[in-house]
């Protein structure tokens, strides 16, 4: 009941987890093993952790990472710790990790796995969780996306004290935070459209046009946004049209840094003072690394779902470098590779296209039904050898493929 | 009429609505018979319909892909409206349907609660919701009548489907769960459906052509490039999945 037996609670078990994580630290991508053994001996750990923090979630099926990192600069311009996840370890263990890591910090910046969204929440009385986008992602082992928006919905409804950050152009984003006591809107636009033909409210035809959706039978309809991405820039809540020059590449990226401008302001960051920061994000936990190798230059990129290798293509060098597309199918990329056919593979046709990973095969027939002409090879050695020395190669690869890739490079750079 | 109607060169497949019946790489069943009719010189007319257009009752083959529940159900009831899938198929169409599109052209299936929905009654068979989630890779032995070899797929469903005495099985299970007996799909006529989810007929292409040949007639065998890479691909998933 009194505060002092709660606060000698908390003190013990962040000791506890703390002495664990720092044992942990610097070992591989960190201490989620840390945040597991806590878990086991306190299961309120990760509440205990949260506790007099001002806590940001940020969900989605693509961008997390990359959003979590951009925000949590942002917020560095309050001039005070920032906790984060920064390496993508996103379910409960790897979230009490990161907080354990950092007691002293003020400001958490949680990237959460969209299933985890509604304990999450609840568990850390968060101020503000970001919204993304929602599409078609390992349905082996994902919950069909209607009922993640679904319990989304009831975890905020549940929840008048947290402040909702979210994609106004994705329908499925817009319904799930609707149900929210406070929203702020953000136009952050939505390539991906394969996933929201249909009305989340009731199921009817979506239309679209430039101002956005709108459904053909009931009222709902894109609400109007605070913030809007448009173009290269940002129309700021103000109406101030500021260019974003990120140094990050490609659309995916400009619509990821609105989300946290937006975001940055619910803490009393001006646009100005958090872009100075999101600009010196260049590489994400090994994305959009650019490295040497055999005199040539590699750039690595992470697509792990049909959007997500949409957004992939757009980034690719306008000078028609060579790519090396790589596809595995183990359990954290989903055992299943259907999603190669709702990935339109034409946009490489006028390049050289190599291909490799433990599902190259299926990766063949998928590029040999678009027409586009490729080369199977053994791994990313063999797919630098074929580029001239001095030249680029773009790698795009799903997620163990490109940690696979991002270890050899990583030996040789 | 019907398989008949069609131009003197395109052949008119025909994706019944993908916006809501797309989950998961369903798109590679048209790609796939496409190029496999294309590579012989037969012309093709890929039409998309969405729920919010009629279905054109002259395709001489019609696709159906998955959908998660409410969409499942949305669909089941334009397309009872509409009437014109079911009327191509009493025509002699050729129907082509997976997972929640197998489901749907049956009798009744499970909705989102679990409450029966009436389907198109276009095959002979009634699914409910099972206990569990079949997820993982499939194979199933083809009935011989047919004459197509081992079948190699995906599923993820939590359907179970009886099979009425106006159709027939498609398969039976080595590995996976199927239809939850024993047996996988079921056809009748030119109308055939299957657990086989996504890309089914990328893995099986003696399928892909057994549903051309339903509608263009006897067929030559393909080789080059495709073909190949289809043949090692096939033979690289059924290697590397066991039996039973």
């Amino acid at each position: 009941m009194g505060k002092l037996p709660m606060r000698a609670r908390v003190a013990t078990t962040l000791g506890g987890a703390a002495g664990r994580m720092s044992r942990l630290a610097g070992r591989g991508d960190g201490s989620v093993i840390g945040g597991v053994i806590g878990l086991r001996v306190e299961p309120g750990l990760l509440s205990l952790l949260a506790a007099d923090r001002q806590v940001v979630l940020v969900t989605g099926t693509n961008g997390k990472t990359t959003t979590t990192r951009l925000i949590t600069s942002a917020l560095s311009a309050l001039g005070q710790q920032v906790a984060s996840n920064a390496f993508g370890a996103n379910m409960e263990a790897g979230l009490a990790a990161a907080l354990g890591a950092a007691p002293e910090a003020p400001y958490a910046v949680l990237e959460t796995d969209e299933k985890y969204v509604p304990s999450v929440l609840q568990a850390t009385n968060a101020r503000v969780v970001t919204l993304l986008n929602l599409s078609r992602d390992q349905m082996d082992r994902a919950a069909e996306i209607w009922l993640v928006a679904r319990r989304w919905r009831e975890a905020f409804e549940a929840a008048p004290d947290c402040r909702v950050v979210a994609n106004a152009d994705d329908p499925l984003i817009a319904w799930a935070a609707s149900g929210a006591h406070q929203v702020t809107w953000v136009a952050a636009g939505q390539r991906w459209h394969e996933d929201s033909w249909c009305c989340p409210r009731c199921g009817s035809h979506l239309r679209r046009d430039d101002l956005g959706w709108r459904c053909g039978e009931c009222e709902f309809s894109r609400p109007s946004a605070r913030w809007v991405l448009d173009g290269s820039s940002v129309i700021d809540s103000a109406g101030r049209v500021t260019e974003l020059s990120l140094a990050l590449p490609g659309r995916a990226n400009r619509s990821n840094a609105v989300m946290a401008l937006a975001v940055a302001e619910v803490f009393g960051v001006s646009p100005a003072a958090a872009l100075q920061k999101m600009r010196s994000v260049t590489s994400v936990a090994g994305r959009y690394t650019q490295v040497e190798r055999d005199g040539r230059t590699v750039r690595l990129l992470l697509a792990k779902n049909p959007a997500g290798w949409l957004e992939a293509f757009d980034v690719l060098d306008p000078a028609r470098a060579p790519v090396l597309l790589s596809v595995n199918a183990q359990v954290p990329d989903g055992r299943d590779t259907s999603w190669l056919w709702d990935v339109d593979y034409r946009v490489v046709r006028d390049r050289p296209v190599f291909v490799s990973g433990e599902r190259g095969l299926d990766l063949a027939v998928r590029l040999e039904a678009d027409g586009v002409p490729f080369e199977l090879v053994g791994g990313i050695d063999e797919a630098v050898s074929r580029v001239r020395p001095g030249g680029t190669l773009d790698v795009i690869a799903n997620y163990t493929a490109f940690q696979q890739i991002r270890t050899a490079v990583g030996r040789a750079a | 009429m019907g398989a008949h109607a069609r131009g003197p060169s395109n052949l008119r497949l025909v994706w019944v609505y993908p916006d809501l019946l797309s989950t998961y790489g369903d798109r590679g069943n048209l790609l796939v018979l496409e190029r496999r009719a294309r590579l012989r010189g037969i012309g093709v007319e890929a039409i998309q319909v969405n729920a919010d257009q009629p279905v054109p009752r002259h395709g001489d083959i019609y696709l159906l892909g998955g959908g998660e529940d409410l969409p499942q159900v949305l669909a089941a009831r334009r397309l009872r409206t509409d009437a014109g899938l079911a009327a191509a198929a009493a025509q002699g169409s050729v129907v082509f349907a997976v997972c929640a599109g197998y489901q749907l052209i049956g009798a009744e299936f499970g909705g989102d609660k679990g409450q029966p929905v009436a389907g198109l009654e276009i095959l002979d068979i009634r699914s409910g919701r099972g206990e569990r989630r079949g997820v993982g890779e499939i194979l199933a032995d083809v009935d011989p009548e047919l004459g197509v070899p081992r079948l190699s797929g995906f599923e993820n469903h939590q359907g179970v489907t009886r099979i009425g005495p106006g159709a027939r099985p498609l398969a039976r299970v080595l590995t996976g769960v199927g239809n939850g007996d024993g047996t996988e799909g079921a056809y009748a006529g030119r109308v055939l459906g299957t657990y086989l989810h996504g890309p089914a007929l990328v893995r099986n292409p003696a399928l892909a052509d057994l549903l051309l040949s339903w509608a263009v007639g006897t067929l030559p065998p393909l080789d080059g490039e495709y073909e190949a890479w289809t043949a090692r691909f096939r033979e690289q998933r059924l290697a590397a999945v066991p039996v039973g």
